[in-house]
């Protein structure tokens, strides 16, 4: 504003402006200040990062191979083997470490993929409405209509055991999360000034959509899939508890404790950390997405 | 309000519909030879003809749907491939032991979320309500099925405290009539047999109440603060009415709504959270009856156990509605969603 009122072409601009923006709040700065402030955010953020390079540096952690087998069967923790080691003398240390980056990369690629067909379903249900808006809608009752669990026992059972379709079946039973939460957002945004504003200078449906309505839709989705996240993360644990998901010998969490169930009585160090592992990176999304939520909509603060 | 029902009655009919594809697909659209998948990698040519024919794979697929949704309005849930016995009759007391443990579960998750809710708000950002919501927090994000196994391990194995298999001691003379234990107990005065129904209920409905008492718990809360801040309480409170009375009667009257849809949601969301906690706890209900099912390739059970699973969810889920509506009047019937 005030570049306006000065006289510029004499002077060099950067005096002036240099000064301003150290007092002027970006939206990022803001968010991050107030981010920083919200104990469960920051807590949450740091056990998601601290999964994260564990996911990303899991070889650099342990000396171990996952499949590695040894004499030493369902030893209890000591030096050597800092978890203990299974039925099969493999190190259990070694196995949730490769098991962070199955469950990341379950999560990951499964939110991913809800989100993305879920948002694009939701898009086109609440821009266009009518017949769209409808079969949409009905699609996503029916996905709903299932408790989540089960239509991913029925999709598994039906294309097979294994981490893939595990991983299929937790994005679709996730899509209509997104989905409804999209439609909703775009109902409201649809109505705002700055898209009649839009429409009135002769904008094409499309533009509208991508560039008008999506970016303002974003940020419940951000929140609602970090949540998520924890979800996939729980029911890709679930499936593989069943023997649903990933299969032996793939270190993954759930199947781990599906193993030692066996070994309740001799080891239970096999079934304790595994649990630990699971609860305690679904603790982290979900307190960094009850922080960002609180941070994004002030309204739903508890 | 009735033209609300019929509505909502109608809006059902293209789920349901949905639905049977759905569970008629974990059958008949399996990728590859769906008579073989079933059959597994062993079988003789003869024993995949046999289940070929006897599930009608060999016709075309809409009128294998339609002789499915025939069937299935007849009350045929098609025969178990091990125990040859028809599902309809075979799934009854799975289906009661699920219901009594999910009644169970539900009644701890209300008792102890709604009133952890309700001291939480109460004494908003004490000691207590910090300690409160962070045990609610831990409680939604602990896998039931990791929960139920360190129950397992802690209070049957290590304190040896309470039974962790099945309904009952299998040594006990046990004659079912509802198949809800409790009740058969009671009914017939055997007050031993009640006692290990219930001792034998705990662990496993603890555990699959752990996450609806942590939501409900949760809800509770946050609608008890937001209608402790209303004038009305405010007035309750400058009567003079003492503070059990303004917490307990005035505000937790209004702030039930919302805590009610949880339930319902929530009571729906058990059956699911069943087929693990069964599992773990070798409790004989319908979610075990799946989970043996997938383990035995024995397809149609699977199939028909979801449907049914899925069907009570549905009709659940219409029940809160409905509920919902008649217990706010606020909500619009007219109007769309």
């Amino acid at each position: 504003m005030s570049a306006h009122t000065q006289p510029v072409p004499f002077t060099k601009p950067e005096p002036p402006i240099a000064p301003e923006k150290e007092v002027v709040e970006s939206p990022f700065r803001d968010f991050l200040r107030a981010f920083l402030k919200h104990r469960s955010a920051v807590i949450g953020s740091v056990i998601v990062l601290s999964f994260l390079l564990i996911a990303l540096f899991a070889p650099l952690i342990t000396s171990y191979e996952y499949t590695a087998r040894s004499q030493a069967l369902l030893q209890a923790p000591s030096v050597d083997h800092w978890f203990g080691t299974d039925e099969m003398g493999r190190d259990l240390f070694t196995r949730v470490i490769y098991g962070t980056r199955i469950s990341l990369w379950v999560g990951l690629f499964a939110i991913s993929g809800s989100i993305v067909v879920g948002s694009f379903l939701g898009l086109i249900a609440g821009f266009y409405g009518g017949w769209r808006d409808t079969i949409i809608s009905r699609f996503f009752d029916i996905l709903l209509a299932f408790p989540s669990i089960l239509l991913a026992i029925a999709i598994v059972a039906m294309l097979g055991r294994s981490l893939s379709n595990a991983l299929l079946a937790i994005a679709i039973i996730n899509i209509p999360t997104f989905g409804r939460l999209m439609r909703s957002r775009v109902l409201s945004v649809k109505s705002e000034d700055y898209i009649l504003a839009a429409r009135a200078m002769g904008m094409k449906n499309h533009r509208i959509l991508f560039h008008h309505i999506l970016p303002n839709c974003w940020t419940p989705i951000m929140v609602q899939g970090t949540l998520g996240f924890a979800t996939a993360v729980i029911e890709a644990a679930a499936l593989g508890f069943l023997g649903l998901g990933a299969q032996p010998p793939e270190p993954e969490w759930g199947t781990m404790l599906a193993d030692a169930r066996q070994y309740i009585q001799l080891a239970p160090w096999t079934m304790i950390f595994p649990g630990v592992a699971v609860a305690l990176t679904v603790l982290g999304f979900n307190l960094l997405g009850d922080g960002l939520r609180d941070i994004f909509d002030p309204r739903m603060k508890q | 309000m009735i033209s609300y029902i019929i509505r909502r009655l109608i809006m059902l009919i293209p789920v349901l519909i949905g639905m049977s594809i759905i569970t008629f697909s974990v059958v008949h659209a399996i990728p590859g030879d769906p008579a073989r998948t079933i059959v597994g990698d062993k079988a003789t040519p003869a024993q995949i003809q046999e289940i070929r024919e006897n599930l009608g794979l060999d016709k075309p697929a809409y009128i294998q749907y339609f002789t499915y949704v025939k069937d299935i309005l007849r009350g045929d849930l098609g025969t178990s491939l091990i125990t040859k016995q028809e599902i309809a009759k075979e799934i009854k007391p799975f289906l009661a032991a699920t219901t009594e443990l999910a009644v169970v579960a539900m009644l701890i998750a209300v008792f102890f979320g709604v009133n952890l809710g309700i001291l939480s708000a109460w004494k908003q950002n004490s000691w207590f309500d910090y300690t409160a919501m962070l045990i609610a927090l831990i409680g939604v994000s602990m896998p039931i099925f990791w929960l139920g196994l360190m129950e397992q391990w802690f209070f049957a194995q290590e304190l040896d405290l309470l039974p962790s298999n099945g309904r009952l001691d299998p040594r006990m003379e046990f004659d079912a009539i509802t198949n809800f234990y409790s009740i058969d107990a009671i009914i017939q005065g055997n007050w031993y047999a009640f006692q290990d129904a219930i001792l034998h209920l705990i662990l496993p409905a603890v555990a699959l109440g752990t996450i609806p008492m942590a939501i409900i718990a949760r809800m509770t809360r946050s609608s008890m603060l937001e209608v402790m801040r209303s004038d009305y309480i405010r007035t309750a409170r400058a009567k003079g009415l003492g503070e059990f009375w303004v917490v307990y009667k005035h505000t937790l009257k209004n702030a039930f709504i919302p805590v009610l849809t949880v339930v319902g949601l929530q009571l729906g969301l058990l059956l699911g959270g069943a087929v693990l906690t069964e599992t773990i706890f070798s409790w004989p209900g319908v979610g075990r009856y799946i989970f043996d099912a997938i383990n035995a390739r024995n397809y149609p059970v699977i199939q028909s156990g979801i449907l049914i699973l899925a069907t009570i969810f549905v009709v659940i889920n219409l029940i809160v509605d409905l509920l919902y509506a008649w217990v706010d009047p606020r909500i619009q019937y007219g109007k769309g969603d």
